[in-house]
Parts: C-alpha cells; sequence; structure tokens
C-alpha cells in the first residue's frame, strides 16, 4: 500500500499545483527553483557569500518580511477601523479594550518602527559593502525611493489612530510643508507668486493645503491619509519592490569581490 | 515623593531581575560557546593556571547572577548609580556636549578601531553599556522616557546600530590586514556555488520564523500606546514628530522650517540618490573594507551616524518640554526657562562692530527701496553665504580636493562640493550658535526668508 503522503503527491490535484517532484536531488531541486512562481525570484545556484548572514545580515530580506506582515495584519485591521472623525479614536480603542484579536494593532504598529530601523540597517549594508557600485547604481536609487516610501507609510499610519500623539505629531511634521519655498504660504518667495494683487499662495493653497486637504489636521486629513496609507503608497511600494528585485538578479545577483 | 520612589522601584524590580538574568545568560553562552570552541583566549596565567576570555565572562555572568535576585528583591537593595554622579551627569549635559561628545567618541572608535574590533573588547564595552542601562532605570526620569512604548523601538535601534557597525569594521578590518598582506577578502574565499534550494530557502525560512516569534512576543509584551482623543485646541507640550523624523526637528533650533523641514531633507534624499555617481573610487565593491574607500567611510558614517542618529536620539530622550534640553536623568520641567538671546549676524556687523544702527528704509519709501535696504543690512551675511557656496568649491578644487576634481570633471564636482557644503551647514550653523549665539546669517523675515 502507498502511504498517504505517496497518495498526495500522486494525486492530480497535487501535480496540478507543485509540477515537480520532491526537491530531494540535485535535478530536482533545480526545477523548483525554475517551476514556482515565489521560488523563481531567486537563481538556481548563488555563490556561498551571497547567502553569508555576516555579509547581508539578511537585512533585505527581513525589511522584505516585516513589510508582508504590514500587509496582512494592516489588511486585518482595516476590517475593524472606520477613517470618520466619529469612530477612528473609538474603533482603536475596541481593538485595546474589547476586540479579541486587538493585538492586530501591536504587531501592526511595532512591524512598522522595525520596518523603519530595518530598511535603514538595510541600507546601511549596501553602503557598507559598497554594493551600490557599478553595476548595482541604480538599484541603489530606487532603494532611496523605497526608503523615502517606507518612512511615509508610517508617517501616515500614525495619524490614524486619531489621538492626541497622532494629530499632533502629524501636525508638528506637516507644518513644514507651509515653509516650503515659493509653495508654501509662509516660505521664502511665496509673495512674490501674485497675479494682479492677488496672492496665489494662501494657506488654502499652499503645499501644506495640499497635503493635509485643509488648513489643519481635519477630518479630510484623515481621509486622505488613510487613503496614501492603505493604498497610494503600498501600490507604490510592491511596484518598486518588485523592480528592485528583479534588478538584484540582472544586475548579476548579490554583490561580491570581483 | 519619597512614597512614589519606593513604588516605582517596586515596580521596577521585577522588570530588572529579569534583565539581570539575561545578562547572566548571555554571559555564560559566551563563555560557554568559547569554552566549547576552543576559541577562549588566555589573558593571563595564575601561577600555571591560565585566566581565559571563558573564564572571565563565566565571573561576569556570576556577578549578574548575584545582582540578580538582590534586584527582584526591590526596595533600598537596588543597585543604582549615586545621586551625585546622576546629578553631576545632568548638570554637565546640554546639546553642545551631547554633539561634540558624541563626535569624539565616535572619532576615537574609528581611529582606534583595530583596538575595539577585537571581540573581547567589544564585548567588555556592550556589557558596561548594558550595566549602566540597568543602573539608569532606577531613576525614574531616566526610566519614564525609555520605556514610553514608542520610544522602546529606538532603545532596540542604538543596540542593533551599534551592533552592525562593530561587525562591519570588524570585517573591514581583517580584509584591510589581508589586502596589505596581498591576500583577497574574505568575502572572496567563498565563492563556490550552492543551489539556492535548499541553502537560500532554508535561511529565509529561519529568518521568518525567527522574525515572526520576535513581532509577536513584542506585541504581546508591549502594548501599544493610544492616549487622549485627539483634540486640536489642547497643545501638549512637548509635541514631537514622529521619532524618525526627530533629527529634522532638532534641525529646526538651528534653521527655519523653509530649510530644515524642505531643503535640507530634499538634498538628504537627492544626496543619497547621487551616491553611486559621485563616487568613482572602483575599490571596495563587494566586501568590507575602511581603508580602500576612507573618504566614502568616513562621509557617510558622519552624516548617519552624526547628523541623522544621534540627533535623532537627543531629539528622543533629552529634548521636554518647548523643546528644552534636559539631562538623562532630570525631570521634564514645563516651566524650565533658557535665555534665548541669539543675534542675527547683521546685528553683530551694523551694530557692534560698526557702531551704527541697521539701515533702514525711510518712512514711506517705495517695495523697491524698502528692498534695496534690506539687502544692505544684509549684506554681510550675504556676500559670507555666496563665498561660501560660489568660492569654495573652485578653491577646494585647486587645493585639497585637487584629485577629486581632476577625477571627476566639472560638473559630477560641483555636485559633490555643494552637498558637502549643504552637509555641513548644520554643524558650521551649530558652533556659531554655541561659540557667539548666532541667530541667522541672513535675516529676511519681511519674506520669510532667514538663514
Ligand atoms: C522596502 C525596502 C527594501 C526592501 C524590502 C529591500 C529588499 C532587498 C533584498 C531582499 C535584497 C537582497 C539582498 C539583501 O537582502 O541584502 C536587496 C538588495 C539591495 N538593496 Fe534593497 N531593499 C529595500 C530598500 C533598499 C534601500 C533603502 C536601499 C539603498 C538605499 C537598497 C539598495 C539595495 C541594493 C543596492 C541591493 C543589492 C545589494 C547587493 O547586491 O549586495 N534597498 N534589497
Amino acid at each position: 500500500m502507498p502511504s498517504l503522503n505517496d497518495t498526495i503527491r500522486n494525486s492530480q490535484i497535487w501535480k496540478s499545483v507543485f509540477r515537480h517532484p520532491m526537491p530531494v536531488d540535485r535535478r530536482n531541486r533545480v526545477v523548483v527553483m525554475l517551476t514556482n512562481f515565489f521560488l523563481h525570484l531567486h537563481p538556481v545556484s548563488i555563490k556561498k557569500q551571497g547567502i553569508a548572514l555576516s555579509y547581508t545580515w539578511c537585512m533585505g530580506g527581513v525589511t522584505f518580511f516585516l513589510f508582508l506582515i504590514e500587509t496582512v495584519t494592516g489588511v486585518l485591521l482595516m476590517f475593524y477601523y472606520r477613517p470618520t472623525l466619529e469612530w477612528a479614536y473609538n474603533d482603536i480603542l475596541a481593538l485595546r479594550d474589547v476586540t479579541s484579536m486587538g493585538v492586530l494593532r501591536e504587531l501592526h504598529r511595532w512591524g512598522a518602527h522595525a520596518m523603519v530601523i530595518t530598511v535603514w540597517l538595510h541600507m546601511y549594508r549596501v553602503f557598507l559593502t559598497g554594493s551600490y557600485k557599478p553595476p548595482r547604481e541604480f538599484n541603489w536609487v530606487i532603494g532611496v525611493i523605497l526608503l523615502l516610501l517606507t518612512l511615509l507609510l508610517s508617517f501616515t499610519g500614525y495619524l490614524l489612530p486619531w489621538d492626541q500623539l497622532a494629530i499632533w505629531a502629524i501636525t508638528v511634521g506637516s507644518n513644514m510643508a507651509r515653509a516650503t519655498p515659493f509653495l508654501g504660504h509662509e516660505g521664502p518667495g511665496a509673495q512674490l507668486l501674485t497675479v494682479g494683487g492677488i496672492d496665489m499662495i494662501t494657506n488654502a493653497s499652499d503645499a501644506r493645503f495640499g497635503l493635509l486637504g485643509a488648513r489643519f489636521v481635519g477630518e479630510e486629513t484623515l481621509n486622505r491619509f488613510y487613503v496614501l496609507h492603505c493604498i497610494a503608497i503600498p501600490l507604490g511600494v510592491s511596484l518598486l519592490l518588485a523592480i528592485h528585485f528583479w534588478r538584484v538578479r540582472k544586475d548579476g545577483g548579490i554583490s561580491g569581490p570581483l | 515623593m519619597h512614597g512614589d520612589y519606593s513604588v516605582f522601584l517596586d515596580r521596577m524590580s521585577g522588570f530588572l531581575g529579569g534583565y539581570y538574568l539575561v545578562l547572566a545568560l548571555m554571559n555564560a553562552v559566551a563563555a560557554f560557546y568559547l569554552w566549547e570552541s576552543g576559541k577562549a583566549k588566555t589573558i593571563f596565567r595564575l601561577g600555571r593556571f591560565p585566566v581565559t576570555t571563558a573564564l572571565l565572562w563565566l565571573i561576569v555572568s556570576g556577578v549578574f547572577i548575584v545582582i540578580a535576585p538582590i534586584a527582584l528583591g526591590g526596595g533600598a537593595g537596588l543597585l543604582r548609580l549615586p545621586r551625585a554622579v546622576e546629578e553631576g551627569v545632568n548638570r554637565f549635559m546640554d546639546p553642545t556636549v551631547y554633539t561634540l561628545g558624541s563626535l569624539v567618541i565616535l572619532a576615537i572608535l574609528f581611529v582606534f578601531r583595530r583596538f575595539f574590533v577585537q571581540p573581547t573588547v567589544a564585548w567588555i564595552m556592550l556589557n558596561l553599556s548594558l550595566l549602566v542601562m540597568g543602573l539608569s532605570m532606577t531613576n525614574p526620569s531616566f526610566a519614564d522616557i525609555v520605556t514610553k512604548p514608542d520610544n522602546v523601538p529606538i532603545v532596540a535601534m542604538v543596540y542593533l546600530l551599534s551592533f552592525f557597525t562593530w561587525l562591519s569594521a570588524y570585517r573591514a578590518v581583517q580584509n584591510d590586514d589581508r589586502a596589505r598582506r596581498g591576500e583577497p577578502p574574505l568575502e572572496a574565499l567563498e565563492n563556490e556555488k550552492v543551489l539556492v534550494w535548499p541553502d537560500l530557502v532554508y535561511i529565509e525560512l529561519i529568518c521568518m520564523v525567527a522574525l515572526t516569534a520576535v513581532m509577536i512576543v513584542w506585541a504581546v509584551a508591549l502594548q501599544a500606546p493610544l492616549e487622549e482623543p485627539a483634540s486640536s485646541v489642547k497643545t501638549p507640550n512637548p509635541s514631537k514628530a514622529p521619532w524618525y523624523f526627530l533629527g529634522l526637528q532638532e534641525m529646526l533650533v538651528y534653521y527655519d522650517p523653509w530649510m530644515a523641514g524642505v531643503v535640507l531633507p530634499s538634498l538628504v534624499v537627492f544626496g543619497l540618490m547621487a551616491i553611486p555617481y559621485l563616487d568613482f573610487n572602483k575599490q571596495g565593491n563587494g566586501y568590507y573594507t575602511i581603508e580602500q574607500r576612507k573618504f566614502a567611510y568616513v562621509t557617510f558614517q558622519f552624516g548617519f551616524l552624526v547628523l541623522w542618529v544621534t540627533l535623532i536620539v537627543m531629539g528622543t530622550f533629552l529634548r521636554g518640554p518647548n523643546w528644552n534640553f534636559f539631562g538623562p536623568y532630570e525631570i521634564w520641567d514645563t516651566h524650565k526657562v533658557e535665555a534665548l538671546n541669539n543675534i542675527d549676524l547683521s546685528e553683530y556687523f551694523w551694530i557692534y562692530m560698526l557702531g551704527m544702527g541697521r539701515p533702514r528704509a525711510p518712512e514711506g519709501a517705495g517695495e523697491l527701496t524698502k528692498l534695496g535696504y534690506i539687502l544692505l543690512r544684509e549684506a554681510p551675511g550675504i556676500l559670507l553665504v555666496l563665498f561660501y557656496l560660489v568660492a569654495v568649491p573652485p578653491i577646494l578644487a585647486a587645493t585639497v580636493m585637487r584629485k577629486f576634481f581632476v577625477r571627476m570633471g566639472f560638473i559630477r564636482f560641483m555636485v559633490l562640493a555643494n552637498l558637502l557644503l549643504f552637509m555641513a551647514m548644520l554643524p558650521i550653523k551649530m558652533l556659531f550658535r554655541w561659540t557667539v549665539n548666532l541667530k541667522y546669517f541672513i535675516a529676511i523675515p519681511e519674506y520669510f526668508l532667514n538663514f
């Protein structure tokens, strides 16, 4: 009698999903890398040095994994959270006191902090090994944009609990925008932008207004940050991550001494 | 007050007991590892008996094992820093001492890196820093700010960064030694190929499992903060941006928002992106080294560790109400006042040097006349800044950075020089503020252009 294991592995269903036998021998270890969508991001074989923890610290991988954790916990949090002045704070309060899966919020918040830290560490490693040098210049540039988007993800999320910590941190952070040269109503040069004696740049039309959707941090801001946080920025990050990983391969795999 | 303090100590004692136990365990593991792998080094001999590093860590572990139950007992038995030391640190610390002190310490670590990267030395420093941390946790002000839920990650970051800085320097020193002997870097020794399944896939899997475990423990142990509902009329004091932007908020002490919040951050992003196109040094690609790319290393570390990380640490832990500076053991007193009498360069020039008033447009003058007077008033600062941005790059190109100029060509060199000059603006302004209370080089509040 074939074992249960064998029965499952030889079933039509299993074989339709996994197009290769168990990767126990050399041939199938190669095949698995080529036929599995998730694994095909990787090359089939790699220099030993490229996977050494003492070299990469696995920091890019850890950052990516934290991004996945954030995505999953974030989607679940969206089930509980409504971005309106009436509900936002109370929904978070309920996550703490009522909802049985409230620990999701902790996972999401600490994951966000951790991701900011690991993305810095990843950049630090890439710099210290000189891995931005040719031919990897462009991937470094993509990385810098990813770093920026990671910070913006964290920044937009900071507002959503709608407590004192949230709105004042965002107020302090976004106050800068009103001093943008030319585009902020308290920025140098903004006075020059007048048409027929009417100021073009006012507190209801400047860069800060564009960011907040209002003259101060209010319901419009909450909505704007919610959409940025849950849709726009994650989409941007996903796209750039795809390019980032693809470029790691196209630039010749993980860097190493020539 | 005293009652409060003993309540506080009792609350801390459980945490500290566990903390010292972890330190004991950490040292015991180190001792065991060294002993078992035969990597223990003999420090000196007692008669014929060798005192090795393994024995040393075992003893340290024993000390922590003794401290742990004392800490658990709580109350007066808790080990803490002498009051006088805490007060001395508070009195001694200010932004100048903190910033220059961090710079000096990092410089010492860098210059004597050969000494500091030795695992034994690094381990001693780790133990000492953890011990000071534990002792400091018996101070309510210190404990309060360090254990704020949103600040815990920053403490972790400081330790992680220290560790990885050590690790990279450790490898770089080894590689630099090898290069001097004409040997390839360590990374080149492992260039045989392995299959990604199982070698890499399993590493990734283990990383994922470990990370998930860490995140779950962290999430269960530490509750996310939730303060009172938002109110646009009750401004908290201090009002702080999210922690990763606190370096920028700290810059606001020295520059107006348009510089600290817009121009300089944009240049940071632009400058980071420009690195691969400015660094023409072909060496040091794909392995750790310091010697082969000293300029790039020092510049980056100055920007990252000094201007970014230490400012974040200061903004988080040492800036209290009204953004005043507080020592690590100081109570955050809302009423602390700091004398602020900073003086503009134009005041220095016209009033103190020339002994006359600052030029002012006559009553009822037209816009253009007013602008002319403003430019005249600020002429010293404007000329100074123009000199800095326009004249310094060519001077650099002709003197200390001649080699750079020749290798890079005009445009690339100018971009590099200007980025470096902008990076130097913050420390320069800091120095002027600390020494002569300089407020603005150029002060044109009429046009929101203070610099
Ligand atoms: C969301 C953020 C990011 C994720 C998830 C990510 C992920 C990764 C991963 C998984 C790798 C493979 C090697 C490794 O793990 O170290 C990698 C490599 C690389 N990353 Fe990132 N990265 C991110 C941000 C950045 C940033 C901020 C930079 C630089 C400013 C950067 C520059 C690079 C470069 C140049 C490589 C190639 C390194 C080499 O070949 O040694 N990445 N990234």
